[in-house]
């Protein structure tokens, strides 16, 4: 039998190479069951170089339901729920925040390439130094008192978003020893329907820590995890003001018909 | 864009705290609201040890089985129920909406809260349904709890108790919850 890793996510036992080695076994796995397994779109719950999944993924299949009515549809946003001043995460505080200013657009589609219109768009982040603003972060990287790494906003009516804000660094986790998360983005977005619900994370192209990272490797599909990496996008970089990214992101496929669509 | 496959999910982390969470999220009514009910329970892992950073959304009809398509979910008014609510779980695992009993949303369907789960260590948010309590009979009409053996089945229905219905959300072990796919990745 072989033992069981250990399940406290702050025990920080395995070494970098111990989850490397997991990692690759997982991947190889996966490539030679390609010829006959689907391509696996979304990460895998059950993903044991992740830690702290060991006890919080389902044994059991997820039970396929046809949606109903409720989840036919997703809660609607509007102007009294977010203020136009969120979407810029450098304003925030007293002054301008330490770090590298960055413009994160792109747009929110459905599964039938429909812009998500109108719709809410949150995300939250470290800082420049990889410091969250939480309690529960004990990161000694320093707190930046001008950048509280949130914010939100609406889809415009082409399902774009576009936010201000500040590269955010890379910083450790307690996973295993010297665990280091790439610098990522969390996104929350909805959709037109409740099934739609998407909590991610974007990432910066040509992150050295990919490799390293079991929360981007648990997507085990190499074309998959890519989905999750914004592009440099200069014709989004501003003049003496901020380098640019662009991200796409699309939502499982809606069931609306193009007519219900329209008439809404 | 030509790649229309869908962008892969990631897990909320534990610094979600500050940035999901807003004012009454919680509370789809005002406490005081003359038929508030309480919808809560615990979050717990595959040790049966509570979970204290998921986060539980709530999307339902209203108690007429009319889906609210209106604003102001995060700026709540006080008058308007929006069907959406937001809790993140105390350290000890529990969550807790005030809300209102919700209506079947078409005639001969049983109601019931579409639940929707993150957590750290959750790579992949999870969707569920917390049914109001039934009978058999109501059950066995049910397109989804009929296909449900009956010792998992019981995992769906709320347990009402003195302020309203009781769901526990157990995401691996004994009597774990029955996770929903509706079919499209």
């Amino acid at each position: 039998m072989p033992v069981p890793p250990l399940t406290d996510p702050d025990s920080a036992a395995a070494s970098q190479a111990e989850i490397d080695a997991e990692i690759a076994a997982i991947s190889k796995e996966y490539e030679t069951s390609g010829a006959s397994g689907r391509v696996e779109t979304q990460p895998r719950r059950d993903y044991a170089p992740y830690r702290s999944s060991l006890l919080r993924h389902p044994t059991k299949d997820l039970q396929h339901a046809d949606p109903e009515t409720v989840e036919l549809l997703a809660p609607v946003f509007g102007r009294r729920d977010v203020a136009g001043f969120e979407s810029d995460l450098t304003i925030q505080g007293g002054g301008e925040p330490v770090g590298e200013r960055i413009v994160v657009t792109g747009r929110v589609l459905d599964g039938m390439g429909r812009p998500v219109r109108h719709q809410l768009v949150e995300i939250w982040q470290a800082n420049s130094a990889g410091r969250y603003i939480h309690k529960r972060d004990q990161h000694p990287a320093p707190v930046d008192p001008n950048f509280t790494g949130v914010g939100r906003m609406l889809t415009d009516g082409e399902g774009r978003y576009s936010f201000t804000t500040i590269k955010p660094g890379p910083y450790p986790w307690k996973n295993h020893h010297n665990a280091w998360r790439p610098a990522h983005i969390h996104f929350s977005l909805f959709g037109t329907d409740f099934t739609q619900r998407l909590v991610t994370q974007m990432y910066f192209p040509g992150d050295p820590l990919f490799a390293l990272d079991p929360i981007y490797q648990s997507i085990v599909d190499p074309a998959a995890r890519a989905r999750l990496v914004a592009s440099y996008d200069h014709d989004v970089t501003r003049h003496e003001w901020a380098t640019g990214y662009t991200w796409d992101i699309v939502l499982t496929g809606s069931r609306r018909t193009p007519i219900e669509e329209e008439s809404a | 864009m030509s790649d229309l496959s869908p962008t892969p999910g990631q897990t909320v982390g534990p610094f979600f705290a500050y940035a999901l969470p807003f004012d009454g999220g919680a509370d789809l009514v005002p406490a005081g609201h003359p038929r508030a009910i309480r919808l809560h329970g615990t979050v717990y892992d595959g040790t049966g040890a509570p979970v204290p950073d998921a986060l539980v959304e709530l999307w339902q009809a209203d108690e007429d089985g009319w889906v609210p398509q209106v604003e102001g979910s995060r700026a709540r008014d006080g008058w308007t129920f929006t069907g959406f609510g937001r809790a993140p779980v105390d350290d000890n695992g529990r969550y807790s909406f005030t809300t209102l009993r919700p209506g079947a949303t078409d005639d001969g369907r049983t109601p019931f809260f579409a639940v929707t789960v993150f957590a750290r260590g959750l790579l992949h948010r999870l969707f569920t349904r917390a049914y109001l309590p039934l009978d058999d009979e109501e059950a066995a009409a049910d397109p989804l709890l009929s296909r449900l053996p009956q010792d998992r089945r019981g995992t769906l229905v709320t347990r009402r108790d003195g302020q309203g219905f009781a769901f526990d959300i157990r995401l691996q072990g004994p009597g774990e919850t029955v996770f929903l796919d509706f079919g499209d990745g």
